[in-house]
């Protein structure tokens, strides 16, 4: 995929604008995964920021990210580090195929194990 | 009929590089009332000026239209040639064919189409254009400066030194403000004491000012030149001119478990109080909300023990009213509230503490008398972190924090840092910055100092939490350049929290009518040209209450107050601005939407008697403007449903003809 459309699409996936970014390091300083990660959440910003996603996309820190929200709650730039991370995993896993849903998907997938919230969330995050 | 002259400027290339000059003189020959009309290279000029004042006199001009820049650059300028000339300098327009013609368009026969539109409008307006004369309003050589910190102080003292009587106003019980709190200060290190209070002094014997501590102002009315004022003393409980400052009652006062605002709360006071030793005035106060006597009617020691019998129970707050001939706002900052920022702990732990409150932890006059202690257990801290811009540059907490840099943190967190190395060399100090920003007279180097000198750990890096654990204080941040996250066991953790105007600023605002921004900052009315001058004529600003600061620009800032109000007060007359707006009492039906609409204040209503047509006389109440205060803004005249409301200068059949000059 063309470089910039891939920043433009993860940028409008996420609804995050790294650019409002002031590379204060708040949010890798609250990041309870930090250690884990090869990326950390500051970079995340910067990274898609610059375009520079392909490391990002084949890097575990992807699912280090603990989706815990720390980041976004201490942002002062109200930047939302953790949206993005979400938006390149997103990527990640489209590219390997059969990721996104439609409404006629969900009858096949009603299980009574499965509550209703999970279904609302992934048909949330994989219809974007 | 009027007999025009039409000057069109070149502005050099400014102008006649996108407008055809000579053109736009020979299209505007044809307008109605145009008797002459040229062109000239530098309007402005000497040589330009010169030319208008012989066209005057040769053609018999009575009005002038001159087509060059904006007529906020050189609207006075031809004014005055006007004048020269014998003309009234009201009969001057200016068409701005540069800033809204010659600079927006690029091409030759699009700009100067404009350019005669834009004269013509000109011409129609002047056609209808009357002399007009200033009103000359006295002036009242008193000042009032309200807030009695260091920018106060030095704003008084100014003023006073120039020979004019000022009143301070002050909330406190002791002016001094945020500098009496300080312990040594950046970046020359002299403590904040030795040259605040022979400054305090200063106040309190000059001859030329007096001190109403202890009280706000409640009321503003009138203008500038004279302004109204209504300044309520609260009740201190203290005869002021007989109490001594002895200190008898302090000390004997049983009630002694108030919590010190002077130390932030960090140790406590009796219920009547001097705030310190250096307080100015030096008189004892009693805190209504802790006297047992005020209270419940018993105890009544303070008075038994006061030699000099100034304590009072039945003293009431009292209001003075005092006319002023100017106004300077001097209300200075606090350290915004840490309630809301749960990541740093400042509610979980005692050990957690801002940096004013750090001030005042190495003050010898100090809770601590001056030793660095722990506030929880009274320990010698060892490992210290400071944390920079808590607070400030946060654009998603509107709710807790503050958008803008708060401008003093970054050296008053160095010097805090140095000091503390400098007297503890055990300490591990460390410093999270997001960046230094030290741009001032010997700042960067007195923080290279902290790096280099004193082995301060500057990180770039924020800290993202605080956890308190048993004695220690777990700091977890991130170390941007080494590319780690740290996890510090501190002892002491110091927030540089952001600050923000004092909370009474906006009703401040409102009753001065002065203007603010959306922090609360006061505005300045023009930010580099009239930086000390509020845009409400009279009221001047002074300090912190206008954007942050430290001491030198606060002083800075102070004398320059100063410097404008000294120059209002030594004019006799002021002479107002003519093109005031003005009702036409027989179309007002006193519905008020001009009075709700006037930022000024301008406006009142009486209740006139008018004598109709059926000879029958009947009462109505009509709005009047106020022409010293009317700053002629025009809100009111397009507000008036009516049509009565004018502005003189700005006429709506003036108004109307440029727009028919426009559109035809
Ligand atoms: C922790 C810390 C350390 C600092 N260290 C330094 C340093 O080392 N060097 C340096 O140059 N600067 C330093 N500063 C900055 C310095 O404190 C300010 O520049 C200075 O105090 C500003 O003075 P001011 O008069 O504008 O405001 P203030 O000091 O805030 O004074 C305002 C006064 O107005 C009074 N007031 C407020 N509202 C009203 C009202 N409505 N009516 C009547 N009175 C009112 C207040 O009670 C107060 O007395 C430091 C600041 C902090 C927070
Ligand atoms: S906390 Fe926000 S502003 Fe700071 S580095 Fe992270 S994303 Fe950027
Ligand atoms: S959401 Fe992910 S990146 Fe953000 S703090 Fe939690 S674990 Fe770290
Ligand atoms: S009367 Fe009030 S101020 Fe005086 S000593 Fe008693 S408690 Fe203290
Ligand atoms: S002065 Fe320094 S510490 Fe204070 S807000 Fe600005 S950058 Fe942050």
């Amino acid at each position: 995929m063309n470089k910039k459309y891939l920043r433009e699409d993860i940028i409008r996936m996420s609804g995050v604008n790294p650019k409002k970014c002031m590379r204060c390091g708040k949010c890798s300083g609250t990041c309870p995964a930090y250690d884990e990660m090869e990326y950390h959440p500051h970079q995340f910003v910067s990274m898609v920021e610059s375009g520079d996603i392909e490391p990002l996309l084949e890097s575990d820190s992807l699912y280090r990210c603990l989706t815990c929200f720390a980041c976004v709650e201490r942002c002062p730039r109200g930047v939302e580090p953790a949206k993005l991370i979400e938006a390149v995993r997103l990527t990640a896993i489209r590219r390997q195929g059969a990721n996104r849903l439609t409404p006629n998907d969900i009858p096949a997938m009603l299980d009574d194990e499965i509550p209703q919230q999970a279904l609302v969330s992934a048909f949330r995050k994989y219809t974007k | 009929m009027q007999r025009i002259g039409v000057f069109v400027c070149w502005c050099g290339s400014n102008i006649a590089g996108t407008v055809d000059v000579v053109a736009v003189a020979e299209a505007l020959k044809k307008e109605p009332g145009v008797v002459f009309s040229t062109d000239y290279q530098y309007m402005c000029s000497q040589a330009g000026q010169d030319l208008i004042v012989s066209s005057v006199k040769e053609h018999n001009l009575t009005g002038l239209v001159i087509c060059s820049c904006s007529p906020r650059m050189h609207e006075a300028t031809f004014r005055k040639t006007a004048q020269v000339a014998g003309l009234n300098p009201y009969m001057v327009e200016i068409a701005n064919i540069r800033e809204q013609c010659s600079w927006v368009h690029k091409d030759m026969p699009i700009g100067t189409e404009k350019a005669i539109i834009l004269g013509k409008a000109a011409v129609a307006k002047v056609n209808l254009n009357a002399p007009l004369t200033p009103g000359e309003s006295p002036v009242t050589k008193r000042a009032l400066v309200i807030g009695g910190g260091i920018a106060g102080i030095q704003t008084a003292l100014d003023i006073a030194d120039a020979g004019f009587p000022v009143d301070i106003v002050e909330k406190k019980p002791t002016i001094g403000g945020k500098m009496a709190q300080l312990d040594k200060t950046f970046p020359t290190l002299d403590c904040a004491a030795c040259i605040l209070t022979p400054k305090m002094v200063d106040v309190a014997q000059h001859e030329n000012i007096r001190i109403f501590s202890y009280s706000e102002v409640t009321d503003v009315k009138g203008f500038i030149g004279n302004f109204d004022v209504t300044i309520k003393k609260n009740a201190r409980f203290v005869n002021e001119d007989i109490c001594t400052g002895c200190g008898d009652c302090v000390t004997k006062c049983p009630q002694k478990k108030v919590p010190n605002e002077f130390n932030l709360g960090m140790d406590n006071r009796s219920a009547i109080y001097i705030p310190f030793a250096q307080a100015v005035p030096k008189v004892a106060t009693i805190d209504p909300a802790h006297c047992t006597m005020l209270k419940t009617g018993k105890c009544g020691v303070c008075s038994k023990v006061c030699k000099a019998n100034a304590i009072d129970y039945t003293q009431k707050d009292e209001f003075i009213t005092e006319r002023y001939g100017a106004i300077v706002v001097a209300t200075g900052f606090d350290p915004i509230s840490m309630d809301k920022f749960d990541e740093f702990a400042y509610n979980q732990s005692k050990d957690v503490i801002t940096s004013l409150e750090f001030e005042r932890l190495t003050n010898a006059a100090g809770p601590t008398a001056g030793k660095l202690l722990r506030p929880s257990d009274g320990e010698h801290p060892h490992k210290i972190v400071f944390v920079q811009c808590v607070g400030s540059r946060c654009d998603s907490c509107a709710e807790k924090g503050k958008e803008y840099c708060s401008k003093i943190c970054c050296m008053y967190t160095a010097k805090h840092a140095m000091l503390t190395r400098d007297k503890y060399p055990d300490t591990e100090v460390y410093v999270f910055y997001i960046d230094v920003r030290t741009p001032g007279k010997n700042f960067d180097e007195f923080y290279r100092r902290a790096v280099e000198e004193y082995d301060v750990h500057y990180i770039k890096g924020m800290v993202g939490k605080i956890t308190p654990e048993g004695k220690k204080l777990m700091v977890r941040a991130s170390d941007l350049l080494d590319g780690k996250q740290l996890n510090i066991d501190a002892d002491l953790v110091v927030l540089a929290t952001a600050i923000e105007p004092d909370k009474s600023a906006r009703s401040l605002a409102t009753m001065l009518t002065a203007s603010m921004d959306t922090n609360d900052f006061f505005t300045e009315a023009h930010p580099k040209l009239r930086p000390v001058e509020s845009p409400t004529a009279g009221v001047f600003l002074s300090g912190t209450c206008q954007g942050p600061k430290d001491i030198p620009e606060t002083v800075s800032q102070a004398g320059a107050a100063a410097s404008k109000v000294i120059g209002l007060l030594a004019k006799d007359k002021l002479k107002g601005n003519p093109c005031v707006a003005s009702s036409d009492e027989l179309m007002c039906n006193g519905c008020s939407s001009c009075e709700k609409v006037c930022p000024y204040g301008a406006i009142t209503y009486e209740n006139k008697e008018f004598r109709m047509p059926d000879r029958t006389t009947r009462v109505r109440r009509v709005a009047s403007v106020n022409p010293a205060v009317c700053q002629g803004c025009g809100c009111c005249t397009v507000t008036c449903p009516s049509g009565a409301m004018d502005l003189r200068g700005f006429m709506n059949e003036q108004i109307m003809a440029e727009v028919d000059a426009i559109c035809k």
